[in-house]
């Protein structure tokens, strides 16, 4: 067709990113030289860029930032390194490695993510190099956890469809492993040619992604309805796992979401990906490959503001992008499939799978796993891993699953899990129970706001009003960003901040409770007290006039504080 | 590098003679130029050349100075972008960010352009704030040459739009600079406003006609004399007190910044501060206590009379022992036990971590009066710190840097008694009688290309900082290579900022750190200086001047062994010769120590 002709990549000066990968020699730059320097905390600028491809972001204690600038001291810059752990299962024994790194390198606690990861913060730039070592020796790693690449693969977390659980959860480790970048600058830097227990020759070549990379992080993805706890629609690639009379038939795939944006640029927008299509397991690698060379190959490489894969869709169309796709698999793909989603958070405390084992998901406020005062979490999850033989998962909603029990050893666990008070969160709110926070300050450089270290306590004042209006049980999404850049997904919460500056946010209503619409402006920059002021009269409304079923998100639609975002390409109209 | 007025000592019009002629030069030529300049009759030509330059000279050449303080990049970039416009229409820009530049040039620039945007709540951006501090101090200079612009970029939905360049301009107002156009404040669409403040500006700029700003010459080599000296301290206001290290840290260092303006005292690097130190008031309460003593009862001590409380705070010394201050005291007490210490060798231990409330609790009962305990004593003598700034740099103030000393002895908490006072009392405004204390065993060699070795743990590494100070200012081209240790790296890299400007900017050349507890095994700067003596002693044979400052006990003798090992290893020499070559190189002044 001629259409497909004429459409050509955005044209421009390349941005700052892509020289620096173009002269890394596929990933390696100066970092080598970087962690030699004992004069600096800090590796150099290009350094910073690329390091995060192999899993590490440079960050510094912004709280002491100012203090140690009038002390002429640099910052106190540190590491994040976040692991690789496609559909978020870790064995005990890489649990009680993590751990032990993190106590004794990091910041002694770790932190679960949005993306099924754990993190490990504070680490020295001398202790770098020996974390990543140890990682290795119970089979972790962290390459392509950050940079421009395919991110960790997000995989549901269902405790009860065993099987067909398994076989989703194998085929996200399949397309994590098949979209790694081959380049073996990642075994070279950081475990310094010590043979690997994998040992694939690799070529010094990027079949895929070739030497430039991608021009944007991309986010891949699989759901199983009706849970949608992996928020499948802000994937750039987002899988739903379609079965039929017990058995998995294939994929529902949708495109092109994604939660950033820009603050004061309404040419960025958080966005939600549509449905192109049904494919067949066995096609699920080659169409994720395959999409994500698409967007390789016409994705923006000038402005990084407009480079995530949503935009390159917005700009050419689904149609051209069907086209493409079909035209480079040289297959085409079936009709999407009927699939129907019914939530996004998680589901806690015990439940048996069809195998007959046991699940436990355990209620982690944000994410951060430490021992806090009169709830040693970090102890009792170590205690557990000591002895369980099943694995742990990170859920999409940052919490932890003690997964894969044996009938016999589930008294046990359970024991384990009363001595250290660890909780399902049955005694908290419905609310708090579906919140998600990112981490912001003090380590992420982008914050502009609290979330991690705020959101807890905002809760507690919500709940006065949650529970005045007997609201306790019924289920909101509440999530908090620091920056607009959209690691917490707030855009899809019910109710959703994206923080602004220093204790102020432009606070979001209206989105859908399964994650299949995005929220709306309803007020923008407005702090604590505000806050509190625009939600009593709602959730009083909610409660009083609110029909049978009725989500929050819908409600605040029907009741006209805000319209629906039918589109990214809408969130910012109002 | 491209000359400029304010990186180099050449005035407005040889510096524009200067980079027309230089790029253009063979690499023979220059070669054969820096011979020429070198040789001692050239000196001749140039002496000839600075009488011309006392002429009025007529410049067509406008410079400009774009600061920018920039959180996300936007500042950064619009001060990319404008200074590469006025560039192309023949302004000598000169562009850095408000962090890195130094604030002391603000009297020698005459156009000043800054870009910032507002952070937080009305809060300047991060790299800004050092600059924004400096202009709201009582060290602001007043600016009535200055010709300014500022462009404010922020925010509008914020309730302190654009505050800090609203500040920043007000502040400039104030000091007496004056605007070249009014102040523009952008919205997150900042491009048309920031274009259309830039065209104004640059109309401005290149219609304003040069003004002869007569630049000072700074550098006077014969020093005036000063009223002041150790007998009749210079009362110094203190400008700035810092604790250098972190939080967690087991040290505590004091960077402290005095003013000597219109004292006429001046120094050279290498030259110490002398302080007259206050005794701790507590300690002195305590010993009234003891001593049984009204604080108020009029003594003379030192010809001068006073309350016995005011003396012993002030004038007396009491926490240093002596076996002549015991023996004097036996006149006054029955006590067996200190008659028994002081026939043997018994005082000499005894001395060690006590003070003098101790011996009034040990030897009571006295039968001294307030008058006679006093006559005892003697005056509190000053405490010397070694200078850690550049006379050149910084002619109205100086730096110290002191670390708090304190211990446990005899179950009493020790204060060092200088330390302690500035630690604890001291606060920014009050003052301390101060004198300069000349070292002339701690120079920097006289010729500026002689390259030195500067070795230094803790508070040690202060002269060094005045020594590179120095060579940054008069832009001396010799090589130096510092090597530094303390505890840990992240709480304890006293100046670590510093250090990294000046290796980037090549007036430190090289510079290796020793944190000792940070490792399993203690590293010294000692032990950095043997993994690197192969060319450690290149840079000896090169002439390389040696100097080390610091404890005299441990780090000091630690590395003069190892100097010795590495001359007898390097040079082949036995282990006498090596120790003969030291002193060699000690009597030719290429081993220097202040060591305490």
């Amino acid at each position: 067709m001629t259409q497909k002709a004429t459409v050509q990549p955005p044209q421009g000066t390349p941005s700052e990113n892509e020289r620096i990968k173009q002269a890394s020699n596929y990933l390696r730059g100066t970092l080598k030289e970087s962690l030699a320097n004992s004069l600096t905390g800090a590796i150099a600028e290009d350094d910073q860029a690329l390091i995060k491809f192999h899993g590490t972001y440079m960050q510094d204690n912004r709280d002491e930032r100012a203090e140690r600038q009038k002390k002429k001291l640099e910052p106190s810059y540190q590491f994040m390194i976040r692991v690789r752990i496609p559909g978020g299962a870790v064995t005990p024994e890489q649990w009680l490695t993590l751990d032990q790194l993190t106590n004794t390198y990091g910041s002694g606690t770790l932190r679960a993510t949005t993306r099924q990861t754990l993190q490990i913060h504070g680490i020295l730039k001398w202790n770098l190099t020996k974390t990543i070592q140890q990682m290795n020796t119970v089979l972790l790693d962290s390459i392509a956890a950050c940079g421009d690449v395919n991110r960790n693969v997000m995989c549901n977390v269902i405790p009860t469809q065993s099987q067909v659980h398994q076989e989703i959860y194998d085929w996200s480790v399949k397309i994590s492993e098949n979209l790694l970048p081959r380049t073996n600058a990642y075994h070279e830097i950081w475990l310094d040619g010590e043979k690997v227990v994998d040992t694939r020759p690799q070529e010094e070549i990027e079949p895929i992604y070739k030497a430039l990379y991608l021009p944007r992080k991309f986010k891949i993805g699989i759901a199983l309805p009706p849970s949608n706890d992996i928020d499948v629609f802000s994937q750039d690639v987002g899988l739903i796992a379609i079965v039929e009379d017990g058995v998995l038939a294939g994929f529902n795939v949708s495109v092109g979401g994604g939660m950033g944006m820009t603050h004061g640029e309404e040419t960025t927008y958080p966005q939600l990906g549509k449905l192109i299509g049904f494919i067949k397991p066995e096609q699920v690698l080659l169409t994720t490959e395959t999409i994500l060379t698409i967007q390789r190959d016409f994705g923006n490489r000038s402005n990084r503001k407009n480079a995530r894969f949503k935009y390159t869709i917005d700009r050419f169309g689904l149609d051209w992008l069907k086209e493409e796709l079909e035209d480079r698999l040289g297959f085409k793909l079936e009709p999407v499939r009927e699939y129907h989603f019914d939530r996004s958070g998680d589901e806690f405390g015990w439940k048996k799978g069809e195998d007959g084992k046991w699940h436990f998901t355990l209620f982690v406020q944000n994410g951060r796993i430490k021992d806090f005062e009169d709830y040693p979490l970090m102890t009792g999850l170590r205690e557990i891993a000591k002895v369980h033989k099943g694995k742990f998962y990170m859920t999409p909603n940052q919490n932890v699953m003690i997964s894969d029990v044996a009938p016999s050893q589930k008294s046990r666990i359970s024991r384990l899990i009363k001595k250290y008070k660890l909780t399902d969160g049955a005694h908290y709110s419905a609310l708090r129970r579906n919140s998600i926070s990112c981490v912001s300050l003090p380590t992420c450089s982008l914050a502009m706001a609290e979330a991690e270290r705020y959101l807890p306590s905002l809760i507690t004042k919500i709940d006065e009003i949650v529970e005045e209006e007997g609201l306790q049980e019924t289920e909101i999404t509440i999530r908090m960003s620091g920056c607009p850049n959209g690691c917490s997904r707030a855009a899809i919460a019910e109710i959703g901040f994206l923080g602004k500056g220093p204790g102020k946010y432009n606070m979001y209503l209206g989105a859908a409770f399964n994650g299949e619409r995005l929220n709306k402006i309803y007020r923008e920059n407005v702090g604590e007290e505000e806050i509190l002021k625009e939600l009593r009269p709602i959730l009083h409304h909610y409660a009083k006039e609110r029909l049978e079923g009725e989500h929050f998100g819908d409600f605040v639609i029907r009741a006209g504080y805000v319209k629906a975002t039918t589109d990214g390409t809408n969130f910012h109209s109002k | 590098m491209t000359l400029k007025v304010i990186n180099s000592p050449f005035s407005e019009k040889q510096v524009k003679l200067l980079n027309e002629l230089l790029p253009h030069l063979t690499h023979e030529q220059k070669i054969w130029l820096n011979g020429y300049l070198s040789a001692p009759n050239a000196a001749v030509e140039v002496t000839v050349d600075e009488k011309e330059q006392k002429k009025p000279l007529e410049s067509k050449t406008i410079t400009a100075t774009v600061l920018y303080g920039s959180q996300t990049g936007n500042s950064q970039s619009l001060a990319e972008k404008f200074s590469q416009q006025l560039k192309e229409n023949q302004v000598d820009v000169t562009i850095s960010s408000l962090a890195d530049f130094p604030t002391k040039n603000l009297k020698k620039i005459d156009h000043l352009i800054i870009i910032t945007s507002t952070h937080g709540d009305g809060e300047p951006p991060d790299n800004a704030i050092p600059f924004y501090d400096f202009l709201h101090s009582k060290r602001a200079p007043k600016l009535d040459h200055l010709q300014y612009a500022v462009l404010a970029l922020g925010d509008s939905s914020y309730e302190y739009f654009c505050k800090a360049g609203a500040d920043i301009d007000e502040q400039l107002k104030k000091l007496g600079a004056s605007p070249l156009i009014e102040r523009a404040d952008c919205d997150l669409d900042f491009h048309d406003d920031a274009q259309n403040w830039f065209t104004q500006l640059q109309q401005e700029l290149l219609k304003s006609s040069v003004k002869m700003d007569s630049i000072q010459n700074v550098s006077t080599k014969t020093q005036p004399s000063s009223a002041y000296d150790r007998q009749n301290p210079f009362q110094a206001k203190v400008l700035e007190k810092i604790n250098l290290n972190m939080n967690g840290s087991d040290k505590e260092t004091y960077h402290l910044e005095l003013s000597i303006e219109g004292s006429g005292l001046a120094f050279e690097p290498g030259d110490s501060l002398g302080i007259y130190p206050k005794n701790n008031l507590a300690l002195v309460t305590q010993l009234l206590n003891a001593l049984n003593f009204e604080k108020d009862t009029q003594v003379k001590f030192d010809g001068k009379t006073e309350s016995l409380l005011s003396t012993l705070w002030n004038r007396a010394e009491m926490t240093v022992l002596s076996k002549p201050l015991l023996q004097k005291i036996t006149n006054f007490t029955e006590s067996e036990r200190l008659a028994e210490l002081l026939a043997n060798d018994g005082w000499k231990d005894y001395v060690i971590g006590r003070d003098l409330l101790d011996v009034v609790e040990d030897f009571a009962p006295f039968t001294w009066t307030a008058q006679q305990f006093v006559e005892l004593l003697r005056k509190i003598p000053p405490r010397l710190y070694s200078i850690a700034s550049s006379y050149e740099a910084n002619p109205d103030e100086v730096h110290l840097t002191i670390g708090r000393v304190q211990y446990d002895s005899y179950d009493r908490t020790r204060f060092g008694v200088c330390s302690n006072s500035i630690a604890e009392e001291i606060e920014i405004g009050d003052t301390l009688p101060v004198f300069v204390q000349h070292n002339p065993n701690f120079k920097l060699p006289e010729d500026p290309q002689t390259p030195i070795i500067l070795i230094g743990a803790g508070t040690g590494v202060a002269p060094f900082r005045s020594f590179i100070e120095q060579r940054e200012e008069i832009e001396a081209k010799g090589d130096a290579w510092l090597f530094f240790g303390d505890q840990h790296f992240v709480t304890d890299f006293l100046y670590q900022i510093e250090w990294q400007r000046w290796l980037k900017e090549g007036y430190l050349t090289k510079m290796n750190v020793a944190f000792s507890r940070d490792t399993e095994q203690k590293v010294y700067v000692q032990h950095r200086l043997k993994e690197n003596a192969a060319e450690v002693y290149k840079w000896i044979e090169k002439g390389a001047v040696i100097y080390v400052c610091g404890d005299e006990k441990t780090m000091a003798h630690d590395v003069d062994v190892t100097l010795q090992e590495i001359l007898a290893e390097q040079g082949g020499h036995s282990a006498e010769e090596a120790a003969k070559a030291l002193k060699t190189l000690q009597q030719q002044k290429r081993y220097q120590r202040d060591v305490y």
